[in-house]
């Protein structure tokens, strides 16, 4: 019996439709709903974990070494979902434990700090889990518990900081201050909102006629589908010119069918064409895993978390800012996106000159949801030209963190990355850390970081007298 | 048509805001004491006009969904407020035809 539950304990799918059954029965849903709900996470856990075969297998291994062969570097399209669900099958039971005891943690913050903010993003709070399982882990030699409780205190400091640091331009947008913004692109749409303010009181966005046909780019599918086909169309056809055709096929472990060893003959195009929208396919699988696991974990959350914290806000995900400023989301994805291409020239330049960074290719998706963030936030303090730079600034961010990044996920697969801004500057600062300080006294460090806010607010967060 | 017996919300991914206004929704209904109408959420990949009686969303989806009979689109996406005088006046409409923007 001790080993069926300490089996359960181990197994990361179980973990967490253990945790959701717990959930709905504090919520006191009827037994259905409890079976409902447990099963559909454990299948949420089971669908990623597929989607992070295909992603691999299908796409990402041929990428990378056609990439490789080709430009003689490393060609890096960063995901949120390729690379979590990828390092999920090795990091799957320690990403669990430190998502749970964030989100505790984060009430405790919510609680007791001026912080007071619970975020609600739960596929932001999993992925950030995963980050630092991987950074905390095999960098910063922690194991077990001494792993999840030092990760649990970052995911909690991160989940009340980001939405506190994005505040008061947030009440500018939702003209209220009971509405967070819970999204790990923080530090772009903050630097994005400085930026506006350079531009004080200038016209809004909103005044201009543009054209909103662009947003049929917010369907993920498509706009992962159309990005990936593009890139491994112009990867491949300058591997066709520079001669891989006539290559002896028995060096690439990965790309069989297009060098048609074997009986498969497949044209250099039509294999690209579907290797790109196989990557789409596995990112629509892997969110379709990720929306059954968060779908339930998120309300058990937040009933608790409002239970346990009088005049706790909510911190929500970022399209919540969209309809307050439909045109800046727009403008700011494609003024993000230019930043993304022209900081990806820079990073083939510094590659030139000897500098081995990892390129970072712009993809649509980071740019579309965080560049359409940080377009917002420009506009909100400083109007069109805010909406600008700030998101062309943020564009240059989510290139050049990432591709500094990439030292600390030595343990990770080179083909994506983690792509928002708070993801990367988490890691550079916690990552680097990891490489010094081991073990125990980077626990107590951590630690610190989860109590100093507290200590600061003096366990108080000011929304008692409310 | 029939009568709403399952409410959809939807956005770009599916993950986040769409999840939102999914408990948003659960809340009003109950606070309106509308009883046996499930809510559920999706991504605008997967989004399809039989996959529920009502569909609500943000006002920067709407134009993607602008054919569908029945939708309600909110102007404040995380309004209590605005959701439940909406959703009251769907299911005081209940008709083919549901268009609830204002």
């Amino acid at each position: 019996m001790l080993d069926f539950i300490l089996n359960i304990l181990a197994t990361p799918a179980m973990l967490v439709g253990l945790l959701a059954m717990v959930g709905l029965i504090l919520q006191k849903k009827p037994v259905e709903d409890v079976i409902k709900g447990t099963i559909k996470t454990i299948v949420g856990f089971l669908v990623l974990s597929a989607g992070a075969g295909v992603i691999q297998t299908e796409s990402l291994n041929a990428f990378g070494e056609l990439f490789n062969w080709t430009f003689n570097m490393t060609g890096t399209v960063p995901n949120n979902e390729a690379i979590v669900a990828m390092a999920l099958t090795k990091f799957g039971l320690d990403t669990s434990y430190i998502m749970v005891i964030g989100l505790i943690l984060n009430i405790v913050l919510a609680r007791f700090s001026k912080m007071h903010f619970i975020f609600l993003t739960g596929h932001h709070s999993l992925y950030m889990a995963c980050m630092l399982a991987v950074l905390l882990g095999p960098l910063g030699g922690l194991s077990g518990f001494t792993l999840w409780l030092a990760g649990g205190c970052l995911l909690a400091f991160i989940s009340a900081f980001s939405p506190w640091f994005l505040h008061s331009s947030m009440e500018k947008i939702v003209e209220t201050d009971e509405l967070g913004f819970g999204h790990f692109g923080g530090f772009g749409y903050w630097v994005a909102a400085q930026c506006g303010k350079l531009f004080k009181g200038g016209k809004s966005t909103e005044d201009l006629d543009f054209p909103q046909r662009l947003t049929f780019l917010r369907d993920t599918t498509v706009s992962i589908g159309i990005t990936m086909v593009v890139f491994f169309l112009v990867v491949t056809a300058v591997a066709v010119a520079k001669g891989i055709l006539q290559q002896d096929p028995g060096q690439f472990s990965n790309l069989a069918e297009l060098m048609g060893a074997g009986d498969t003959k497949t044209h250099w195009a039509v294999w690209a064409i579907k290797r790109g929208l196989n990557f789409a396919g596995a990112v629509y699988i892997i969110l379709s895993g990720v929306r059954l696991i968060v779908g339930e974990l998120v309300p058990a959350f937040k009933g608790i978390a409002e239970k346990l914290v009088p005049g706790a806000v909510p911190a929500i995900d970022c399209p919540v800012v969209f309809p307050y400023a439909p045109n800046a989301v727009l403008i700011g994805f494609l003024v993000s996106f230019l930043g993304g291409v022209v900081g990806l020239i820079v990073l083939i330049m510094l590659n030139n000159a000897g500098l081995g960074l990892a390129l970072i290719l712009p993809g649509v998706v980071p740019h579309f949801f965080c560049g359409a963030s940080a377009g917002v936030f420009g506009n909100a303090e400083g109007g069109i030209k805010g909406c600008v730079l700030g998101s062309f600034v943020h564009g240059l961010i989510i290139t050049f963190l990432p591709a500094l990044c990439m030292p600390v996920f030595d343990a990770l697969d080179k083909g994506s990355t983690f792509s928002d801004a708070d993801f990367s500057w988490m890691a550079l600062l916690f990552g680097n850390l990891a490489k010094v300080v081991k073990g125990i006294p980077l626990l107590c460090i951590c630690v610190v970081v989860f109590v100093l806010p507290m200590v600061l607010s003096g366990f108080k967060n000011g929304q008692e007298e409310k | 048509m029939a009568k709403i017996r399952k409410i959809m919300c939807c956005c770009g991914s599916g993950l986040g805001s769409s999840l939102m206004v999914q408990m948003n929704i659960e809340k009003a209904l109950k606070n309106l004491g509308i009883e046996g109408v499930e809510a559920d959420h999706t991504s605008l990949s997967e989004i399809n006009v039989r996959s529920a009686d009502l569909f609500v969303v943000g006002k920067d989806i709407a134009p993607r969904i602008k054919d569908y009979p029945r939708v309600v689109v909110l102007n404040k996406i995380m309004s209590m407020k605005e959701l439940t005088e909406k959703l009251e006046q769907a299911f005081a409409i209940e008709g083919d035809e549901i268009h609830i923007a204002r």
